[in-house]
């Protein structure tokens, strides 16, 4: 048994979330590989071959990679997808955009977001928006995975010394093209993987009134997250959302500022290990689920906290 | 153009689903079921195109039982002019139809109609799969672009811009491909009652999974279903100073 980690980077730095998928795949029992698909990604492959547990790391290094473009990507996992067991990668967006494509080629019913392994074929994986869980076993004998992030301790970064090996045969599909991209930059800590997250919703009213959540999470060195009702007025950008259909999260520390707790919110946070909502509405949903709950407005809470803490 | 938009039925987002007593399912009795959110976005990107005079006809298709002709009449009611039910009884949530047999079966349906541009959901709300569109764009060999909040067309190009874990980027795909739409990609409009009734003489088809040969026996079997674990919550604090002592003291975590 062998088992394929789809890496996760910018062509200079591995990202952690490949070090969960790593922490999902060695929970499977096999050898662990890692792919590094890119353009000048030798850094990438680098610090993948030091991952702890992985055993070699093929780079297929070629301009056509260089955006992570699906067309051109999915075709050179698919190429030596036939050596494994098990392809798996975090349930990011790059992951999700390019595995499903490679589970097609491969004619392989792909499993998303697992949450847990019982053996090398049966995995839980939440659906409803994590109202339910689905207990599944997969009759494919390769098996396409994305798993998330939260639910699996990163493999250490370090004590790994895997092999690195060229992998040809990358081309230009010619279907697709890399236009631009606008990169939010922050200097918090990245969301997914934050000790702390403080989040806004639509009582915080507008962006310009997201500086008292800013306030806040730099008091706490924490990540900032938004409800969907948040991104969609424009108060914050889309990266910032938590939830069904955007981000999960799971720190020690989740603070939900004027946020009601809608299903589709709550799946994106309901495994962090404490939840304080700070909400004027005594009935707003998120209270069930928080275990410090304060009623009252926002607009002097926030501030407040932020001058005590 | 033609644009080709699949739609799905599933329990609508607002009701508060149960698990079956016996472990095999979600509750599907007697629930509100609506077009999945995603398609409805998909729906409505589709009419504004036509609306623009980019495109010339919307054909929509849903595969699940025969109530899922209400989707196909809800999209014909925005602006879809003509609708396939792809009939089956299986389940379309979980243990059924599974997104690779659905992406076989556009496929097929696409293969016959050969629309220049497909708009489809990039999640279902009840398998939370995020698949289908990237598999029907590896079995036609088409471009994909995925989570769009912005979409371009002219002549033989879309220019799509999509949300990613980092931000925005944006593609360029060669036409014809495959877009799937998140949240921000436009408001989906109300049907206006005249619509509705006029949905009701458009022309719809039904058709089978077999009439397109293919088999829709899922991969993955379902050990079980069950509930998430409950999270005891509830607790309430009076004040600022007896939240920060909590935090401290008893929750540790600051
Ligand atoms: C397909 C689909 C996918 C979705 N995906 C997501 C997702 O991934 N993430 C997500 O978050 N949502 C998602 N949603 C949206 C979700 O259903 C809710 O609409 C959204 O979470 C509501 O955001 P909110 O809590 O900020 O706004 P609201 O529900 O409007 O709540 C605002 C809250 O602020 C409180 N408030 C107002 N003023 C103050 C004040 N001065 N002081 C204190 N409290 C105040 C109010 O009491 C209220 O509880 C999705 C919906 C659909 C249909
Ligand atoms: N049974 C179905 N009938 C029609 N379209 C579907 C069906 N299942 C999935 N789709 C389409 O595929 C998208 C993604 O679904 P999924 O991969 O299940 O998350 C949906 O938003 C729909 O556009």
């Amino acid at each position: 048994m062998a088992i394929l980690v789809l890496a996760e980077h910018n062509n200079k730095e591995l990202k952690p979330a490949t070090l969960n998928a790593v922490g999902a795949a060695s929970k499977m029992g096999g050898d662990i590989h890692v792919i590094v698909l890119g353009h000048g990604c030798a850094d990438v492959a680098q610090a993948a071959a030091k991952i702890s547990g992985v055993a070699k790391v093929f780079k297929a290094d070629s301009p056509a990679l260089a955006h992570g473009l699906a067309e051109n990507t999915a075709p050179v996992i698919a190429g030596i997808a036939k050596n494994y067991t098990h392809i798996i990668g975090a349930s990011t967006t790059t992951s999700k955009n390019i595995l499903p494509r490679v589970a097609a080629l491969m004619d392989v019913q792909q499993i998303s977001d697992i949450i847990a392994v019982h053996d090398a074929d049966t995995f839980d994986r939440p659906i409803y928006a994590g109202n339910a869980i689905a207990t599944i076993k997969s009759s494919d004998s390769l098996k396409i995975i994305t798993a998330r992030g939260t639910a699996f301790d990163a493999a250490p970064a370090s004590g790994g010394s895997a092999g690195i090996e060229d992998l040809a045969g990358a081309s230009d599909a010619g279907l697709s093209a890399f236009v631009s991209a606008e990169v939010s930059k922050s200097d918090r800590p990245e969301l997914t993987t934050a000790k702390i997250v403080v989040s806004g919703g639509r009582g915080v009213g507008s962006g310009e009134n997201f500086k008292i959540i800013e306030a806040l999470a730099d008091k706490l060195g924490a990540a900032i997250g938004a409800s969907r009702a948040a991104v969609d007025a424009g108060y914050v950008p889309n990266d910032y959302q938590v939830g069904q259909t955007g981000k999960n999260v799971a720190p020690q520390l989740y603070i939900a500022v004027g946020i009601s707790g809608a299903i589709q919110h709550l799946a994106g946070m309901k495994d962090s290990k404490v939840i304080v909502a700070i909400n004027k509405d005594p009935d707003a949903p998120i209270f069930a689920v928080a275990d410090y709950g304060l009623v009252g407005d926002l607009f002097s809470i926030v501030p407040e906290l932020t001058e005590k803490l | 153009m033609k644009i080709f938009v699949p739609i799905k039925r599933a329990i609508d987002y607002s009701v508060k689903i149960r698990v079956k007593a016996d472990g095999t399912g979600v509750d599907q009795a007697n629930v509100k079921m609506s077009m999945n959110p995603f398609d409805e976005i998909a729906v409505e990107e589709a009419v504004r195109l036509k609306e623009a005079g980019k495109a010339s006809e919307i054909l929509v298709a849903s595969i699940g039982p025969a109530k899922a002709q209400d989707v196909i009449r809800t999209a014909m009611a925005v602006g879809a002019d003509r609708g396939i039910l792809v009939q089956t009884d299986a389940p379309t949530d979980i243990g059924g139809v599974e997104p690779l047999a659905v992406a076989k079966i556009l496929k097929a349906i696409i293969d016959a109609e050969k629309p220049e541009l497909v708009i489809m959901g990039k999640q279902s709300i009840d398998d939370d799969s995020n698949q289908t569109g990237q598999m029907l764009a590896a079995l036609l060999g088409w471009g994909q672009a995925t989570f769009a909040s912005k979409v371009e067309l002219d002549g033989s190009a879309v220019k799509v811009t999509r949300e990613v874990d980092g931000g925005l980027e944006t593609l360029s795909l060669k036409l014809p491909a495959i877009v799937t739409t998140d949240l921000r990609l436009n408001e989906p409009r109300y049907a206006a009652l005249p619509n509705i009734m006029k949905a009701k003489q458009k022309p719809m088809d039904t058709k089978t999974p077999e009439d397109y040969g293919v088999s829709i026996t899922p991969r993955l079997s379902v050990v079980k279903v069950s509930e998430p674990p409950k999270r005891t919550g509830g607790g309430k604090v009076a004040s600022v100073d007896e939240l920060i002592d909590k935090l401290k003291n008893e929750a540790k975590v600051i």
